[in-house]
């Protein structure tokens, strides 16, 4: 039911300082714990330190975006709980490797054009394939299983194995190591005149992976926000019934959102891969966590809030490993644990009417 | 009476395990405004439902310009050009009513002679175009379901219960919305307990009790009929304000 009536406007401004912080911490609050997280962190290291981690938690956070974008989306839109989500993250890193070796003439030349035609395509494989075995997987596992959580989770988990054993039929049981094109390789050097953090090395490939982040994020905002399609989906959310009710059909969309969703998951796989240079099967397993905390974290749905969420769980990563290595582990789902105590719905909820 | 454009036949519908539809008969004709009355549970939003094909028919036929629509997907139906509002207006609250509108109109852009139209029926839709859906009021919100349903020229419009809840003024204007479509002959299918916003706009009226159609007919002649009105709907019109 949507016969909630919200009072049009409330635009009167808070009174006072203090007010007006509590209004800005009710209304941003992805605003306002990223500024709070960072503040803290700049109070407990050097602030030379306290760049480079940032810089790399936020390369984290846009790797762990682009591959949590297409769960939010799936689970928000279509209520679906994919559980093989990181089978298709694995499937895009291996994907990516093997153009990358294929290419490997390309991918090693000294120079950063001849380095992007083997980079592009690499990325292109892995969302072609991971977006290939989206459809599939779509028809073939998901359809049977709409709108029963339960045995969601219990076919897409089977699936996933299914997934990773046959990236061991393929690719073989081993790591795998992967060539990181040369130009991405070596750090650009902070001019020594800079005040305080002069002369800090900031690896290229994290600078790139905040640049492709940011650039995959706002592509999607655009989309949800301003096309027709994103209209839909954003309705879709809403009420599914009254999607149709309209003229449209919505399995074709939930269908479209589902291979975008997967070949998301593999290009951020693909980007891992370059990123940590050897991939397994179940890397895709491990990064899940990451992934599940971001969705709930940010609001179940929200791209904005998983933009947010990937960035905030990509910085306190490594704000705390470097703090207190032994607490690395714990900070991700611990970062979750409070902003749920204080946030049940997450940071920025898509509200179910 | 007009040739009908609507038409069910001894249809039957469930809902998880209960039968709502015993064999509903009703003929919805081209051009004229038909009311559907009937007490609580008689099953008039489920009849609209079922032509809409969000309820399944178990039995029998709903025939749409004598094609045979029984069972098809809910947006295949909607293409053919019927437009449902259904009774909680079913607007997209996070959505602005901008937004409402641009999905309302399926075959393509809007078109800006007809959304001034719509403008001059509804102005409040002009002032919070902008505004997300859910901000608005609920006579807003009714105004935006029912200009959704007629952004685009449309063959059927079904409407369940647009007065449900709304002050006296309000309906008032809804009911001059109405007249307009009645006007250009727009064929409506309304669901409405209010028996005098019925009877203003009603030329042809069918009265549901039980799951299936007891009455239909001239409207006129359930308006006028003081005795029928206390046999079919257990209320006489003085008491049904």
């Amino acid at each position: 039911m949507s016969a909630h009536d919200e009072i049009v406007g409330q635009q009167t401004r808070p009174q006072g300082a203090l007010a007006r912080f509590a209004a800005f911490r009710q209304d941003k609050p992805h605003i306002f714990l990223l500024l709070l997280m960072m503040a803290v962190a700049l109070l407990m290291m050097d602030p030379r330190t306290w760049v480079l981690l940032t810089i790399s938690g936020l390369a984290m956070g846009a790797m762990v975006f682009l591959m949590a974008s297409g769960m939010t989306l799936t689970f928000g839109l279509m209520n679906v709980l994919n559980l093989a989500h990181g089978a298709f993250i694995s499937l895009g890193a291996f994907a990516g490797a093997s153009v990358l070796v294929w290419l490997s003439g390309q991918a090693n030349a000294p120079s950063l054009l001849i380095n992007l035609a083997a980079i592009l395509p690499a990325l292109g494989f892995a969302m072609v394939v991971a977006g290939l075995l989206g459809l599939v997987f779509e028809r073939l596992v998901i359809k049977p299983v709409y709108g029963d959580h339960l045995k969601q989770i219990l076919v897409t988990v089977g699936g996933s194995i299914i997934i990773m054993e046959l990236i061991h039929v393929v690719w073989g049981p081993n790591e795998i190591p992967v060539p990181r094109p040369e130009a991405l390789n070596g750090a650009f050097i902070l001019p020594k005149s800079l005040p305080v953090i002069g002369g800090v090395a900031l690896e290229k490939y994290r600078l790139i992976a905040v640049v492709l982040g940011l650039a995959i994020y706002g592509l999607m905002t655009w989309i949800i926000e301003r096309t027709r399609v994103g209209i839909l989906i954003r309705a879709g959310v809403e009420s599914r019934e009254m999607v149709e009710v309209q003229g449209y059909r919505i399995r074709l969309l939930f269908l479209g959102v589902f291979v975008a969703g997967s070949a998301l998951a593999g290009m951020g796989g693909a980007m891992w891969a370059m990123y940590r240079e050897i991939i397994t099967a179940h890397m895709g397993d491990e990064l899940m966590i990451s992934v599940i905390v971001v969705i709930i974290l940010g609001g179940l749905g929200s791209i904005k809030g998983c933009f947010y969420g990937a960035v905030l769980v990509g910085l306190i990563n490594l704000y705390v490993g470097y703090l207190e290595p032994r607490l690395a582990a714990v900070a991700t789902v611990g970062l979750m644990v409070g902003v749920l105590m204080w946030r049940p719905q997450g940071l920025i909820p898509v509200i179910k009417v | 009476m007009a040739e009908s454009i609507l038409s069910l036949s001894g249809v039957r519908a469930d809902i998880d395990q209960y039968h709502i539809l015993h064999g509903v008969d009703l003929e919805v004709p081209a051009g004229e405004l038909t009311v559907l009355l009937g007490r609580n549970g008689a099953g008039k939003s489920t009849t609209l439902r079922t032509i809409m094909g969000l309820t399944t028919v178990t039995q029998g036929k709903v025939r749409f310009h004598g094609e045979d629509i029984t069972g098809q997907p809910t947006p295949r139906i909607a293409r053919k050009g019927i437009a449902f509002v259904p009774e909680n207006m079913g607007i997209f609250s996070l959505l602005t009513v901008r937004e409402n509108m641009v999905l309302a109109a399926v075959s393509g852009p809007v078109d800006p002679a007809r959304l001034d139209w719509v403008f001059d029926l509804f102005p409040p839709l002009k002032k919070f175009w902008d505004r997300p859906a859910g901000n608005l009021s609920g006579g807003q919100k009714q105004m935006l379901a029912i200009a959704r349903a007629i952004i685009e020229p449309r063959e059927l419009l079904l409407v369940d219960e647009p007065t449900k809840g709304l002050a006296p003024a309000i309906i008032n204007d809804l009911a001059g919305a109405f007249e307009q479509l009645k006007q250009q002959q727009v064929t409506v299918l309304l669901v409405e307990q209010n028996f005098n916003f019925s009877r203003r706009l009603g030329q042809s009226a069918a009265v549901m009790n039980d799951g299936g159609v007891v009455w239909s007919g001239p409207m006129n002649d359930l308006a006028d009929n003081d005795d029928l009105q206390h046999e079919l709907l257990g209320l006489g019109l003085g008491e049904h304000q």
